[in-house]
This record gives structure tokens, sequence and C-alpha cells, in this order.
């Protein structure tokens, strides 16, 4: 059973506000829908692209043969870094080499072949020839930190004085955490197809959040200049920010292997070369230190943390700055010192991935929190409750909490619609009547900021054009991953222009259409691209408006468009074509380039200070779990979730972010594992979960049983188009309501007040550890979980970390 | 060289030309029906799913949902199949008048945000929704996974999406309503599937076979021993899309009626080892009740649709499902070959790692179970997701009480040593002694120690250990002797 209630649709039938499906869903249901590699099958001559992926997590290139490869029936070419006619490398940050002579991670592909057939081209693979020498190689963060093997920056953010106020707080806690990353798993591979025109020009489609920064890469490779290269991501089939960084060197050896053989390539990754190639979420190690007052208000945090970067940067930095940005979550912390480092490991070099280090760095605090609450004798809700920022406080990096009281509104309506006090009151009578099964129920909180940390990327282009017949055309900057960027796009346009919404059509996202876009990431797409769209179509408007003046005999300004109609008080309405036919005739303009960009954010990346945020999304979730002793197996109940996402300019998409970011973040959290070989062996730095048998992902047996969601009401944001907020990555991060609902059965499983170290993700086989410890039948500090260790410092005098598993130890301090 | 007959959303094609592993899907993407997609290659997304007209038993047919990336094309030679493309209107653009009511609740509804899954859950939903059996729920009656409509929502087990989150697909799919008497695909299953015929393809490397009989499957498959047998292609399929191998015969034994009866007779049922999982769940119809525990929590419905006994215990893994479910119900196994027949009990069948008894140019053509069964049984499987996993270990109980003494008793293992095995000494903890707490607690220890498992991906061996004393403990906890004695009375 499931309900969701959103709020009355707007006065608009089919602008903004309103209840519309994706604007694909009848492509998407009837298979017409094209993805990259659709449209490649449809060109018989095009060739398909394998890699040739080293067995080492470091080694030198030695030698490589191609020329049995070549003999391979069916093989076109081999592309090798001889062939690069530019830059052979493909990140921004010049580390990351196309064609590597070292390789830096187990499955790093050192050339291409391509093929007639993607057997063919597979077959050619396995004949090159290469000789590799071994390495020594670090694969796991502990042995990243033990070797101090770190690249870029290492941040520090610091408000007050964390030490002193650490030595004075009344109640101290120290303690490690170890977490692990998450596969992107977009249903569509990476895909990549590209050819050459009569003109020299490259054509490439790819599954790219980024079609400027593809486009750049593929320029440099090539040796050419931007203008020479056009990128077009039609629609992806699931992104998650997986296809931010990772799809320019792949467009690049497409393009490489079209100018080559003057033939179209296509480069579609298998399953297996997309888990084992492309970057991941970081995995995150913190270390930290907190101190509480008298009254369960957080004093201070000392932390550490540690990213998982893998072989190159990448995105790396501004992940970890997010992850910083984020340690505060939902709570005022007055004194904090808080440090970030990017470990080197021989891996995928980990990337973009929906919350970008936002969810890591939330995870530690409301991990902390979890862990300390039965340890200070409080309930967890309350601790979170008690910590909210309250209005005109400030975030460690400097910015105002600007609708800070809608944490405690969220979180007080929320505890009142899932009826949070009677189910407690159920759950503690099904605990006393079930030895073998314990449920509970926590809620956590969500702040997460909007907009790029990189300032620049703030800005968005958009191109509207209107036809004589009145049908509208919109190209922005923004790609379609799902998210339904497109779908409000339209509605945006509709709105402005007071249309119906089948006037206006969608193109494909391209960039000879819209140049120097940004990423469509950051949750910012329908901000940034919606503020150009709405640019666009207002300069359009008020040239029509002009034109109906004229014909209406007032003034421009009291010109209204609405309906699908342009009218004036106390006149007959026209309608919108039959204007747009006047002005055609009186040569007035009827298209329009519109721009956007998010004013009064500023960042200062050497000091972590500034307002790096236009605002913040606020939400909470309360998921209640029932976790089985015999197994460690657990079934979600129930969630319920209020999400603010300011007026919803399309609810039905909206809903569908915040539960699919949710079981999204649910997923990263207690089920999906990567699990890389870390033994001294031949498949040293292996992944060893690479396919979707090995890596699972939530399937219908994951969701709550029963889901409520509920968007938070009278919230609109100032200064955002039509009042909205972005949407895509902040629900992820209510998922914590599900780890907290574990952690907090399993405590039940024990004599209760008792800390709870739950291994991240919190699958069955943690969650048994994790209650076996508990229920005190397996003796501490063992098991299949994260590597954790905490204790409580009792100013000198206190217990050791023993004694500060014990309640009323603790107590006594 | 023969060539390929198919229907393909009601139209005929000929294809003289299809490689021997040329998978389904690629085939008909190459088509230019690219609705169906791949998203892993191993039939674990369901991306690819699509419709073929399967035989109901009864005369009439059935649409049944496949993985279109696990069988070869060859193999749907002489059938008829339905794609996304084919289940609604003409292709372009569409108003939701002319689509086919489980895509209206789905693009209605947000069941679609990036739309790579969209074709593969749409024809997964359209199998339920024309599912013969499916009826509306008496009211006020409630079933877990079950909608008022009586879409079972297993049927969406083998699908997954990225996007949504489930809850507006399971909202169109308990929207659904029941098939008005004039839709044309409704009407198809009124009348027989395409019958089974004979195939034979031939290219240089490879050579795909169906044969018309037994005997010729056995004479074929003792000519060429190293020849692959293809049922339900879910194992097979994984091997040559993921591992690349291409084996330079495949033997389809998938519609040989020799295979695919199921025989109740005094002492024992007999199960055709090409009966696919689904038709044995559906035809046994709990009559097994081991079994009806098994068949939900074995893969997903998209791969029970085509999986077979035969197939789950051919391959000889020790970790599939059925066989610790076979070892507690004590099976044999029914081997033919061009020289004969014989029965080889389960226990005795596994040799190795993947290694079994099964000779040259022999094949499973029945499971035989011998009756009466055991009154008190169940299968306890465990693995991270609940829904297409595979299991970190399972376990298999069939108990027999006399008197509130143990008479007999068989316990089953899978994923805890290189084979399935029988929980040796811990039956011999358990027989002849009372069923109380402190016996099934011995009895847990006891099967700690007959086990070898191993630290993997999965899980830990330290926790499958523990898994196997908790499966005892778990058994015991859920058929305590005083509920036993009342439920049996």
């Amino acid at each position: 059973m499931s309900t969701v209630i959103h709020p009355p649709a707007s006065t608009a039938p089919e602008g903004v506000g309103a209840r519309t499906a994706h604007e694909s869903a009848g492509q998407h249901v009837t298979g017409a829908a094209l993805y990259t590699q659709d449209l490649a099958l449809r060109d018989s001559r095009t060739l398909h692209a394998w890699p040739v992926q080293a067995p080492h997590a470091h080694a030198r290139v030695t030698s490589l043969r191609t020329e049995r490869a070549r003999n391979v029936p069916g093989v076109a070419e081999v592309l090798t870094a001889e062939d690069v006619p530019g830059l052979n490398d493909s990140g921004v940050k010049h580390d990351e080499p196309l064609f590597p002579s070292e390789v830096m991670y187990y499955g790093h592909a050192v050339c291409w072949v391509l093929g007639e057939t993607v057997d063919a081209a597979r077959q050619g693979a396995e004949a090159v020839e290469v000789e590799y020498e071994p390495l020594p190689s670090i694969v796991t963060l502990a042995e990243a930190i033990e070797a101090e093997s770190f690249q870029g920056a290492r941040p520090l953010m610091a408000r007050g004085e964390a030490r002193a106020a650490l030595d004075a707080a009344p109640r101290r806690f120290r303690g490690s955490f170890e977490f692990g990353g998450q596969e992107h798993f977009y249903l569509e591979t990476h895909a990549s197809f590209a050819r050459v025109d009569e003109g020299g020009q490259v054509l490439v489609d790819s599954s790219t959040q980024h079609p400027t920064e593809t486009q750049e890469i593929v320029a440099h490779v090539l040796g050419l200049a931007s203008h020479d290269v056009t990128v077009q991501s039609l629609r992806m089939g699931g992104a998650f920010g997986g296809k931010e960084m990772q799809p320019h060197g792949l467009a690049a050896v497409a393009a490489l292997g079209a100018v080559r053989t003057g033939r179209p390539v296509s480069l579609r990754l298998t399953r297996t070369q997309d888990i084992t190639m492309t970057g991941k979420r970081h995995p995150f190690h913190a270390e930290w230190e907190v101190g509480f007052d008298e009254e369960g208000r957080i004093a201070a945090l000392e932390a550490t943390l540690t990213s998982d970067g893998g072989w190159s940067l990448d995105l790396s930095e501004p992940v970890l700055s997010r992850a910083l940005c984020h340690i505060d979550n939902a709570y005022m912390i007055p004194n904090i010192e808080v440090r970030g480092r990017i470990a080197r490991t021989h891996k995928t070099s980990q990337t973009a991935f929906r919350g970008f280090g936002g969810p890591q760095g939330m995870l530690v605090i409301e991990d902390i929190l979890g862990r300390c609450a039965p340890l200070l004798g409080v309930d967890a809700g309350q601790l979170r409750r008690r910590n909210f920022y309250r209005p005109g406080e400030r975030t460690p990096y400097g910015q105002e909490v600007r609708h800070a009281e809608r944490l405690q509104d969220i979180w007080d309506t929320l505890a009142e619609r899932a009826d949070v006090a009677r189910r407690r009151a159920e759950i503690a009578e099904f605990n006393a009547a079930h030895p073998e099964a314990k449920r509970a129920l926590a809620m956590t909180p969500v702040k997460f900021g909007i907009s790029f940390n990189f300032t620049a990327y703030n800005q968005a282009g958009a191109l509207v054009h209107v036809y004589k017949d009145g049908s509208v055309l919109i190209n922005h900057g923004g790609t379609e991953m799902g998210q339904g960027l497109h779908t409000k796009m339209r509605q945006v346009a509709a709105t402005t222009l007071g249309v119906r919404l089948d006037r206006v059509r969608l193109a494909p996202t391209r960039t000879d259409k819209v140049p120097n876009t940004s990423a469509t990431a950051a949750s910012s797409g329908a901000d940034l691209n919606g503020g150009a769209v709405k640019n666009a179509c207002e300069q359009i408007r008020e040239r029509l408006a002009q034109v109906a003046a004229g014909k209406f005999g007032g003034h421009p300004h009291d010109i209204r468009f609405a309906d699908d109609a342009v009218s004036a008080l106390g006149k007959k309405p026209i309608p919108f074509h039959d204007v747009v036919r006047d002005a055609y005739f009186q040569r007035v303009q009827l298209f329009a380039a519109g721009y956007y960009r998010t004013e009064g954010i500023h960042w200062d990346l050497a000091k972590m200070q500034g307002d790096p945020f236009k605002y913040f999304a606020y939400g909470a979730a309360a998921s209640e779990v029932e976790v089985d002793a015999f197994t460690g197996s657990y079934r979600l109940l129930r969630t319920d979730i209020i999400h603010d996402v300011g007026d919803s300019l399309s609810p039905l998409v909206d809903i569908g972010q915040i539960e699919g970011g949710f079981v999204q973040g649910t997923g990263w959290l207690t089920l999906e594992e990567l699990r890389w070989d870390v033994s001294e062996g031949e498949r040293r730095g292996r992944l060893a979960t690479q396919a979707a048998s090995t890596y699972k992902l939530p399937s219908f047996s994951e969701m709550p049983e029963e889901f409520n969601v509920h968007l938070f009401e009278r919230a609109t944001e100032s200064g955002v188009v039509y009042g909205s907020k972005a949407v895509g990555e902040p629900p992820l991060m209510l998922g914590m309501s599900v780890r907290e609902a574990l952690r907090t059965a399993v405590e039940a499983f024990g004599p209760g007040g008792v800390e709870v170290d739950l291994g991240c993700p919190s699958t069955p086989e943690a969650v048994f550890w994790a209650l076996r410890e508990v229920s005190g039948r397996e003796p501490a500090g063992e098991g299949g979980r994260a590597e954790e260790e905490r204790e409580e410092i009792g100013s000198g005098e206190g217990p050791g970390p023993q004694a500060a598993r014990s309640p009323r130890e603790a107590e006594s301090v | 060289m023969g060539s390929f007959q198919i229907t393909v959303n009601g139209q005929p094609r000929v294809d003289d030309d299809v490689p021997v592993h040329l998978n389904l899907l690629d085939w008909l993407r190459g088509l230019g029906l690219t609705g169906a997609k791949e998203g892993c290659a191993e039939g674990e997304c369901g991306a690819c799913a699509v419709l073929v007209a399967r035989p109901d038993g009864r005369g009439g047919s059935r649409w049944t949902s496949v993985n279109a990336c696990l069988t070869p094309a060859l193999a749907l030679d002489g059938q008829e199949l339905v794609t996304s493309e084919g289940l609604g209107s003409a292709p372009g653009p569409c108003t939701t008048e002319d689509l086919h009511p489980v895509q209206r609740e789905m693009a209605e509804r947000g069941g679609s945000q990036c739309g790579f899954c969209t074709p593969g859950f749409v024809c997964s939903m359209a199998a339920e929704y024309y599912r013969p059996e499916r009826a509306p729920l008496p009211a006020a009656e409630k079933e877990a996974e079950m909608g008022e409509n009586g879409f079972d929502l297993h049927a969406l087990s083998g699908n997954l999406c990225r996007c949504t989150g489930y809850r507006p697909i399971k909202d169109a799919a308990y929207a659904l309503g029941i098939p008005e008497p004039e839709d044309p695909l409704l009407e198809r299953q009124a009348l027989a599937a395409p019958p089974a015929r004979r195939t034979e393809v031939r290219t240089t490397a490879s050579t795909f076979l169906r044969p018309a009989t037994v005997e010729e499957l056995a004479e074929r498959y003792a000519e060429h021993p190293d020849a692959t047998l293809l049922a339900g292609a879910t194992d097979v399929g994984v091997e040559v899309n993921i591992r690349h191998t291409r084996p330079r015969l495949l033997l389809a034994i998938d519609h040989l009626e020799e295979l695919r009866s199921l025989r109740f007779a005094e002492d024992h049922v007999e199960l055709g080892a090409a009966m696919t999982l689904s038709e044995l769940e559906r035809s046994l119809a709990g009559r097994i009740p081991l079994l009806a525990q098994l068949f939900p929590q074995f893969a997903s419905r998209l791969v029970r649709n085509s999986a077979t006994l035969g197939g789950n215990l051919g391959t000889g893994s020790p970790i599939g499902d059925s066989a610790p479910v076979l070892l507690a119900l004590d099976a044999s196994l029914v081997l033919f070959s061009a020289s004969g027949e014989r029965t080889v009990p389960l226990s005795e069948y596994f040799t190795g790692y993947r290694r079994t008894v099964r000779r040259e140019g022999e094949f499973l053509r029945a499971v035989r179970i011998p009756l009466p069964l055991a009154e008190t049984t169940a299968f306890y499987k465990v693995a991270k997701r609940r829904f297409d996993d595979i299991s970190s270990v399972s376990t298999a109980f069939a108990l027999q009480l006399e008197e509130g003494r143990i008479s007999s008793v068989r316990i089953g293992l899978g994923g805890v040593a290189a084979t399935p095995l029988r929980a040796r000494a811990a039956e011999e903890a358990l027989l002849d002694r009372p069923w109380t707490e402190e016996t099934a607690r011995e009895a847990s220890v006891a099967m700690t120690s007959e086990s070898t498992p191993m630290d993997d991906h999965r899980a830990s061996a330290r926790y499958r250990s523990a898994m196997l004393e908790q499966s005892m403990m778990r058994f015991f906890a859920q058929h305590r002797p005083s509920e036993h004695v009342g439920a049996s009375r």
C-alpha cells in the first residue's frame, strides 16, 4: 500500500505545477525512445569498439603488439597512443592518459580494437599482445593512509576553537568509521557513437551529462577546435553523476576511431566493462572526536575525512569540499575543525554520484549521533532535533542557514503525519512479545546546499524558437537522464508564454545549439536551465506584448499570456498563434537566446568560507524496520517523507525524484557492496562484484512496504524559477533513516543504552554481527563489519574503551 | 544451413543468416526493434524482457516473459513473440489512448523516468496482466506482494529499475484491470502455442540442433558428448554473453515431451527435467510444500519462466537452490542415454565442484521424489536481497515425527561446500531423539562441523557457518513440538 500526497495543482492545468507525466513517457513504454546505442545500430556501416583491459592493479606496459589482432577476421583498426593527433588525455586535469603506458588499476584499458561486429572487436582485443611489468600497488584506504598516498588539495574547514571546546566538553567520544562506495548502475551503460561529416566535423552522440566538456576533450584529443566537434546527448538511461566526467574518454576513443577509419564508430561498454572501468561514489574513512554539553548539544567536532579517490583526481576535490560542507547536516556545531584528504589508490577513479560528497559528510555525523545517543542516554531522534540549526545561525563555512525553522517544522509535521508516537508504543509491544524479531523506527533530517561550489558552473543558456504557426521549440543546455528536466522545461516555457503544453517541443541537447554549458549536475538542472528558458521566453513574450498592445490599443504591461491566448483587460482574447503570425508580418524576432546565472553566491576555496549555496533543500524521513535475529535480514515496513522542493514545478516528477533518491540512498547504505580483491594474489585490485549478479541493487523487495511522500507546503523559494527548489540529490540522504532504524532495532536485542557499531553497508551480515555483539553472544571487536573503534575520553579520568560500552559507567562520567 | 522463422509482433519473419550464438535480444535489435535493452546480459535486470507464446498445458497458450539476452535467437525458431513495440500502438508519438493498458498505467503514473528499463517492465507486467489465473482478491482479503487486482508482484522480481524506487511501478501494476474480451493478445491465448519444430542450423564454427525426438537427442549426444544441452539457456546464456564461450554444438531439449511431463505415481512423483520452474510451480499447485516454498525464492519470475530443474542440477553448481530442497526430499535423478535409463539418488550425484556422476552422452530426463512426503519441512535461503539473489547459504529440512520423536530426517545444504550436500552429522544428532530445543541445539552445532564454507563477495565463511547453525534453530523455533502436534492433528 502506498499513497502519494501532493499539493493541489496550480491554476495552470498543464504548465508549471501541473502533475504532468514524463515528456517521453509514451516513447518509454512503447520502446520507441532511442538511446545512443540504438542510434548506432541504425547505421549498417558502424564499427564497434572493444577495450584491451589490463589484468594488473599497477604495472608498466613494456610492449604492445597489435599485428595479430589486425589479422583477426573482421578487425578494422587497433587504436593506440600513436594514433592520437592531439593530446593523449581524457581528463580536465591532464592526469588521465587516454592510452596509458602505466596501468593504474585492474581493468584499465590500454588500447581499443574496432571491428565489423562486437564479437570481431572482442576477438581482436584478445589477440592484442601486451606485456606488463607489475608494480607495487595500493588498493585499500588503510594502505593509502599508511603509505601516505594522497593526491590533490587537503582542505581544512574550521570555526571556533574545536580543541579547547572538546577539552572543556563534559561528554566526549572518539571513534572512526569506514564506509563503502557505490556503483551508479545506470541501466544504460556508457555509449558513444561518432562519425565524421564531409567537412571534417565530428559528431558524437554520447551518453553524457556534460556535453560541453565531452566536446572539449574530444577536440583536444583530436587536435581540433571546439567548433569542429558537436556532441549530442539525446537522452540517457540513467546517469546519477556517473556520466559527468566518465564519458569523455570513451567519446574520444569513438571519435578517434571515426576519424581514423572514416566510418561511424560505436562504443558501448558491457556491464562488466562499465563497472570495472568507470568511477563510483567515493568510499570514505573518518576519524572523529565529538563533545556534547550537559543538554546533549554538540559543543565541538574534530574530524579527518579521507576519501578514496582512486587512481586520478577526476572530481575528487569538489566531492571532498561538499563532504566537508555537509558534515554539519542539519546541526549547529559551534566549534569545528574538519580536515579532508584524498587517497590515491590503484582503483577506478571515483567520481560524482548523486549527492557528490554530501552524503558522505552527512553520514559521518548521523553515524556519530546514532552511536552516541544511547551513551548520552537520549533518544537518537531527540538528540537530532535538539541540535537543529535555529534561524540566524550560520554553517561552519559562514553561510546563514536561511529558513532553518523549516527543519523543526518538517520534523514535527512528519512525526505527526507518520503517527510516530503511537507506532513507537506499538513497536515496544511487538518487541516485548518477539524475542526473535525486533522493530524500530528512526527519523533523520536532510539539509542540502544547492549550487555548484565551483561558481562558474552556475550559469546556463537556452534557445527558444517560436514558429509562425505558434509552435514552440526549446533548446537548452541541460541533459535528460530520467530526472524529468525536459518535462519541467516544457512546463516552464508553456507557463511563461501562456500556451498549451503540446505547443512546446523540446529539441535534443546539442553543443551546436547552446554552447559552453555546465554539467547537468548538482541538482541544478532545472534551476539553471529553467532560468534560461524562462528568460528566453520572456524576451519573446515582451516582443509579442508590444504586438498585442498595438492590436488592442493598450500598454504592453497590461497584456496577459494565458490559456493559449493573449488578452488585455476588457478585450476579447486573441489566440496565441494569431499574435505570433502578426508579429512575423511586423518583422518581430520570434526566437531568443536565454541566459541565467545564479546571483549572490561566492566561495573562497582556500579558506573554505563563503556563501556557496543559493539556498538549502530540507527534508526528513521516518523509517520503520523489522530485523530477524536468526539471520540479521530485515524488512523495511514503512517510510514517511516530507521534503522541501519549494513550489513544485512538476509534482509527479519531484515525487519520483524523492522516492527514487530515497531507495537509491537506502541501497547504498544497506545493500550495495563493492568488494575489491585486497589479497596479494594475481587478482589483487580486481573488483569481485562486477556484474548485476554480484553487485545487488535494490529490487521490489527493498522498497518500503508502505511509502508515503509529502511535499513540504507553502515553500516558495524566492529568486528561483517559479519558486521551485532543486530535487535531484537531497532525497538520497533520506535513506539514512533506514540505517539508523536498523541500528535502533539492533539495540533492542540488547539490554538497551548500548552503543551499536554497525558496518556500512549495513547488509544482513553486518546487522547480524552487530546484534550478536549487542546481545552479548559474541566478543566485541571481531566480525565482518567495518573496522571501527571508539572510546569515551572522560577528561583524563574517564573509563577505557570497554567501559564506554556500558551505559551506566558512561553516565557516571 | 536452415532458415529461421519467427513471428514478431504479429509479423512473420524469415532470416537465413542467424549465427548460432546470436542471442534473441541482439537479433531483435538488429531488426530495428530496439525497445528491448541490454542492461546486464545475464538475466538479472530484465531490461530485455519480451513475451513468448508458450503452451499452457491445456491446449491454449500463455504469454510468458523471458530474458531475450539469454536465449539464442535460434531457440525461438518457429515461435511467436511480442515486444514492447508490439503491445500498443504504432511507432512514433502517440496519445495515451493508443497505449496498451499496461503502457498507459506505467506512463501516467510516473512508472518511467529514464525509460531504459521500461520496455522490459512493460513486458513482464503484460505477462502478469494476461495470466489466466489472475483474478481480483476477494474483498477484505489481503496478500503480501499481491494487489487487490490479483497482480502478483513477483512477476516483476526479475526487473530492476534504478530511478523510480519502484512505488509508481507497483501502483501501475496494482491499478490494472482485467483484459477486455476482445483484447487481441488475450484472444491469442485461447489458441495453441506454435508447435516445436526440428531446427538444425550449421555454420563453420558451430551448430544449433533441436532434435525432434528424445531418441535423436540421445543419439546425437552420444556422438558429441561435448555438446552443450540447452533448455532455458539461463546458464548457457550467461556463459556465452559474459564468459564468451562458444559451444560447438547446442542441443536444444526444451520441447521434448519425454522431458516435460509431471506424473504422480503411488510411491513417487516424477518431474520432467525440462519443465520450467514456473510450469512446475503451476502444475504442482502446492502439492509438494517444500518445493512451493522454494519456487518464489528461486531467482526471478523471468528466470523461472525458462529455467529448469534439469539445468539447475545438470550444471552441478554448489549454489543452485533446487539441490538442497531435493536432497531433503530424498530425490533421485532419472538419467537417459542412447544405452538406456538409470536412476541415481541425488545424494550420490554430485562428486565435486561442478562435477557429477553423469556419464558421457547421458542427460537428465526427470527428477523423482518418493512419497509420502515428510510432514515437517522448511527451506531457508540466506542472501543479501530477498528477490532474485544468489544464496550465501541455503538449507532445506524434511522431518518426520512419531510420538514426539524424530523418526526420519533429511537436511540439504547449499553454498557451504564444493557441492550441495546432506547434513549427515546433524541428521544423526536428530534421528530417534525427542524434538526438543536441546536436540535442535546439538544438531545446530553438528551442522557447522560438516561444511567447508568460503569467504567471498556474498558473505564471509564465518557468517555462512553461523547461518547453518541459525537455520537449525530457526527451523526449531518455527516448528516447535507443541505447535507441530497441534498442526498435524
